[in-house]
């Protein structure tokens, strides 16, 4: 079988997603052009041998919408022959646009794809898209529907994850992510956004709280309690999961995700494409999974894609010597963590969303990217990459560094 | 045009006045024979060019009550011997024009081009409102006794002929859909403010005003058909419905814990109809209606609370051969919580009551509990001193039992222990004498037993109220062995001047609705002693159906209550008459640890003082062994609450208690709260199949234990595939 191999990866920092953001005067389209720019600068001598340019993004309307993914690759200059596409599976749709492009490449089809996601949350905010599952009763209230947020505290509330020990884990998260800051260890990956003069606008990720300690968090509100209570959610966590007396909302703006614009873009090919590249491959797709999970916890899918992937490979715990799980919230790796009984030193030693941010469409690319450097910088050999998707679904991918 | 059920008068300005008026009766229904003269109305009044526009009014008190429920359920029948003769889907097609065709002529009205104005007075409510709704223009009596709304959803139903769509396009949707969701009847200043009619008139000039708005130059367009109309709440896909819906459909399942399909279907119809132009919103609307008359839920919910419940609040079981019994002045034995709610009920009723109890303090205080229940009414603005005041001088409390001569009824409501009980008896007989109606107030003695301390037990029935009084609409009405039709009469007669709704059953222990109730508990500690978490047991019955769940019940009629019974129980019947798993609990719960539920403030629930209740935490100490919540079954745990319900339902049947499934069914509902969507614990089987029940309960007595075994009554049942409403239909008229 024809393998797919990782020739490079890139990602944009990430700014803070608000007004007062670095990145907030760049649009999706600007953010998206930044990173395949800088991947085609640095790794491809003759971009016209992409044969698809694939890019995630999970609320593609207005400036986002209409295929971001063929306009991004005309504006970056791949050259006229190089198609796109824009496929969305919510907060995976960067590592599940790695995925398809691997496929097309291990299928025979292609020789090369870049593979990324774009988002820009200043500019568009969380759910401009709309969609039938929140709104439609015909699928809201049969799959369960309540904000995400609603859904950690669930299954906080349901594995038993105090509000100290999500408060922790994002306390953790901050101090990983300043000290890989610190040592440089994303300096491989990371392509600042500049102007049109070449001036850069934002060359580190924004959103850290390297400060962040116990009783800074401590002094945060949940997020999600008024809209729980009175909203009617907390009722449906709990017909959901009738076990529960009442949710306990632990999450808050300091142990979820944040908010912030980014891009990520990733080189796949074959092994042929080493020569049309002229470089080597860092690494090698081994395999990837998607799942349905339960809708009411929602984010517990990457507990469940991983028992898919694993049982379909092989593969098992003992292989693999890294793991990248997106940090949507606090409880999502916590809940990870205890499914497997998992050492915490092995799960995003780098810190994740929690502390650099969660551009949605993007971050599957970015987090994979940030596994390979680590493997690299490590000098290891396998890493689990996975994340847990809105609607109740799970991605998950494992790498090689080769 | 021969119209029978309306009038049609032209005036000089060449406005038509149709006033509804359906012989016979005194209500306006709508039937096939209205709705096809309403159409002959509209076409001859359209092709007239004289007439300048139309404005209906009723001829009687009310403008109208609705839909003739009858002929829904007819058109379900016809519905399904057609299907039977011509083959489901062109049965299907057939029965889905035959349902839309009361929102078709409703349409056709409001686009026939000339203005139609309602002029409403009194009950204006269902079909009769969605009527009014569809005119362009309307002007409603500004009285008290004049109300409109959509009550559909207390039936199962919700409003199909045009009602919904029109009252999304009318009013926000938050509004909209609170108002179509609880199907409340909206008085005349609310509804103006409400946008659901234009102008408010005394009663008198309501016609005059109706006309004056055509002879102004209304025009016969809907909101809705002009060109550029914008939904109150604008898109749902925009920011502003992002805030609307999710929440929305949260709050629908919070509400119903989705059982109820006509809820659902109005959330569907809404959001479907709001998307779509008015005639195609319409028809989704009617695809809806069509779905949902054919539920097993309508079908249940209509046949139990309105039909039964009907035909028992009107003397369905009073025997026929004694005339009215005036209730005038009542005597009440007792002061407790339970007598004083008695009393209350009574005076609020309008009849003299003289509240006895052992010293005047125990009366006075019993007298104060109607002087709070008012009084909380007066400030809420639901009543007025002057009201109260009337009420409060109706009530005599006194410890002087003489006071009871002349009274219509005693109603006894001391201390439930016989020797108690027996005093009391013994000292209004000595003052009223054994020809006296005497009506004892128990909810554990038999009657029969009771009675003996009457010199002439053909005199003494038994009156089971549920707590609180004021809000419980149930009277369990108990036989005694010798119980006389003079008894029953007045005391059905009595219940049925205080307003509430009457069962009559045979005395048992436990008569029939504590036996249904015990068992449900019961099946609440069993389950807890399994290793099921606390939690769940008190969710997963409210997503059967219940209004609270086993444990929360349990602290409310107190744990040591529940002790006590199976003491008794025990005692009477043998140690194999109680499960020894919910002994154990109750030993734990009551003698131990002294926890007896709300009223010493712990139970399994602990009271703080202030936020809600929450569950003890030191419950799960008790647990012999704990259960993973995520292998348990949760369809059969809701089941198994139901079921252990709807068995004991049936033995009560097979007893001779229960002698009429519609008092079942009526008194299981508003007993005790049995899931009003089955229609009742014996709907809840016939609608299942007496063949699957009788399966299921195998299933649990194999899985559970022999309180789920069914009874030979059930086996009979299922083998000759009857039902309960089919094979005791018979008795309906015989009491």
């Amino acid at each position: 079988m024809t393998e797919a191999f990782i020739y490079d990866a890139v990602r944009t920092p990430r700014g803070r997603g608000k007004p007062d953001g670095a990145l907030h005067e760049v649009s999706t389209l600007g953010l998206a052009v930044s990173a395949l720019t800088s991947l085609r600068e640095r790794s491809l001598p003759d971009p016209s041998v992409v044969e698809d340019v694939i890019l995630g993004c999970v609320d593609p309307v207005g400036e986002a919408g209409g295929n971001i993914g063929r306009a991004a690759a005309l504006a970056a200059g791949y050259g006229d022959k190089v198609p796109g596409l824009q496929i969305n599976r919510f907060c995976a749709s960067g590592l599940d646009a790695v995925n398809f492009a691997a496929a097309q490449v291990i299928s025979g089809q292609q020789h090369v794809a870049v593979a990324g996601g774009v988002e820009a949350m200043s500019r568009l905010g969380i759910g401009a898209s709309g969609g039938a599952w929140p709104v439609d009763p015909s699928i809201a209230v049969p799959s369960y529907f309540m904000p995400q947020g609603v859904s950690a505290d669930l299954i906080a509330t349901k594995y038993g994850f105090s509000r100290e020990a999500c408060d922790a884990y994002a306390v953790e998260s901050q101090k990983r992510a300043a000290r890989a800051w610190d040592e440089g260890r994303f300096n491989k990956s990371i392509a600042p956004v500049k102007d049109c003069n070449g001036i850069a606008l934002l060359d580190r990720d924004e959103h850290m709280r390297p400060s962040a300690d116990m009783q800074s968090l401590g002094a945060l509100k949940p997020s999600f309690q008024m809209m729980g209570e009175q909203g009617g959610f907390d009722a449906v966590a709990i017909q959901a999961h009738p076990e529960i007396e009442r949710v306990n909302h632990v999450h808050h703006a300091g142990n979820s995700s944040g908010v912030v614009d980014g891009a990520s873009a990733v080189l796949i090919g074959n092994k042929d494409a080493a020569a049309m590249l002229g470089c080597k491959p860092r690494g090698k797709i081994r395999a990837f999974a998607n799942i349905g999970s339960e809708p009411a916890l929602m984010l517990t899918g990457p507990v469940d894609v991983t028992h898919k992937l694993f049982a379909r490979s092989g593969l098992s715990f003992k292989d693999i010597d890294l793991i990248e799980i997106n940090e949507a919230f606090a409880a999502v790796v916590l809940r990870y963590l205890q499914a497997f009984d998992l050492d915490p030193e092995k799960v995003n030693p780098n810190g994740g969303a929690i502390a650099m941010g969660h551009p949605l469409g993007a971050t599957g690319a970015m987090i994979l990217g940030a596994a390979l450097d680590e493997l690299e910088r490590t000098d290891k050999t396998l890493a689990l990459v996975t994340l847990c998707i809105g609607a109740g679904m799970g991605t998950a991918t494992v790498i090689e560094r080769v | 045009m021969n119209l029978t059920q309306f009038r049609l008068e032209k005036d000089a300005d060449g406005i038509a006045l149709l006033t509804w008026d359906a012989p016979g009766k005194s209500m306006n229904l709508i039937d096939a024979t209205m709705m096809s003269e309403l159409e002959a109305a509209l076409d001859a009044t359209t092709a007239d060019a004289e007439v300048k526009g139309v404005v209906i009014a009723s001829g009687k008190d009310s403008f109208s009550g609705g839909a003739d429920l009858t002929m829904l359920e007819a058109s379900g029948r016809a519905f399904r011997d057609a299907a039977k003769r011509d083959g489901a889907d062109k049965a299907m097609l057939a029965f889905f024009a035959a349902i839309s065709n009361l929102s078709r002529i409703y349409r056709r009205i409001e686009t026939c081009g000339k203005p139609w104005a309602a002029a409403i007075n009194g009950t204006c409510l269902g079909g009769g409102f969605e009527l009014a709704l569809a005119c362009h223009h309307r002007v409603m009596a500004d009285d008290d006794k004049t109300r409109v709304g959509l009550p559909e959803i207390k039936i199962g139903l919700f409003p199909g002929a045009g009602g919904t769509t029109r009252v999304s396009r009318l009013m926000p949707t938050p509004d909209a859909l609170q108002m179509l969701l609880k199907g409340d009847q909206i008085k005349p200043a609310a509804a103006k403010a409400k946008n659901l009619v234009h102008a408010l008139a005394p009663r008198a000039e309501i016609v005059q005003k109706a006309k004056d708005w055509i002879k102004a130059g209304g025009k016969g367009v809907a909101p809705w058909d002009v060109q550029g109309w914008k939904a109150p709440s604008g898109k749902i896909f925009s920011p502003g419905g992002m805030m609307i819906w999710p929440p929305a459909n949260a709050i629908y399942r919070r509400e119903t814990f989705d059982n109820y399909p006509a809820a659902r279907a109005i959330l569907q119809s809404v959001y479907d109809g709001l998307q779509l132009p008015m005639d195609l919103a319409l028809r989704v609307e009617a695809r809806w209606f069509t779905k949902i008359i054919r539920s097993p839920e309508a079908q249940a919910m209509i046949r139990t609370l309105f039909v039964s419940m009907g035909e028992l609040n009107k003397g369905a079981r009073r025997p026929r051969n004694v005339p009215p019994v005036a209730i005038e002045k009542i005597g009440v034995l007792g002061a407790g919580f339970m007598g004083a709610g008695i009393a209350y009920v009574s005076a609020l009723a309008g009849i003299e009551v003289v509240l006895i109890d052992r010293d005047q303090e125990s009366a006075d205080k019993g007298k104060g509990h109607a002087d709070k229940l008012l009084s909380t009414a007066v400030a809420k603005g639901r009543s007025t001193e002057a009201k109260k005041a009337e009420v409060l001088a109706r009530i005599a409390p006194t410890a002087d039992y003489s006071a009871l001569k002349g009274v219509d009824l005693i109603v006894e409501a001391v201390f439930e222990d016989r020797a108690v009980k027996a005093e009391a008896i013994g000292k209004a007989l000595a003052v009223v004498g054994p020809d006296a109606i005497f009506a004892s107030n128990t909810s554990t003695l038999p009657i029969t037993s009771l009675a003996e301390n009457w010199p002439k037990p053909e005199n003494f029935v038994g009156v089971h109220f549920f707590s609180p009084v004021d809000k419980m609409l149930l009277v369990e009405t108990i036989l005694g062995a010798r119980t006389g039709d003079r008894a029953l009469a007045t005391a059905l007669d009595f219940i049925r001047a205080i307003k509430k709704t009457p069962i009559v059953v045979n005395d048992s222990r436990g008569f029939f609705a504590n036996r249904c109730v015990l068992n449900y508990i019961r099946e609440g500690h069993l389950m807890f002693m399994e290793g099921v978490p606390a939690a769940m047991i008190e969710n997963v019955a409210r997503m059967a159906g219940m209004p609270v769940g086993p444990l929360s019940l349990n602290d409310e009629v107190a744990l040591d209550l529940g002790w006590k019974i199976l003491q008794a129980a025990k005692k009477d019947l043998g140690p194999e008459a109680v499960d020894p798993a919910q002994e154990k609990l109750l030993e734990e719960m009551v003698v131990k640890l002294g926890r007896f539920g709300r009223k010493n403030g712990k139970g399994f629930y602990d009271y703080p003082a202030s936020g809600p209740k929450v569950l003890w935490p030191g419950l799960a100490d008790l647990q012999p062994r704990k259960l993973d919540p995520d292998s348990l079954d949760v369809a059969e745990l809701k089941q198994r609450l139901l079921v252990t319900q709807a068995v004991e339902a049936a033995r009560t049947v097979e007893d001779g208690v229960v002698v009429d499934p519609r008092e079942a069914d009526v008194g299981s509902i508003i007993g005790f709260g049995f899931a009003p969507f089955t229609g009742g614990a014996l709907s809840y089987i016939d609608f299942m199949g007496t063949k699957a029940f009788v399966a299921l309960c195998d299933k649990l007595a194999a899985k559970y234990g022999p309180r789920f075994a069914p009874p030979a009554l059930l086996r009979d049942m299922a083998a000759k595939g009857e039902t309960f409403y089919g094979r005791f239909s018979a008795k309906k008229d015989a009491a």
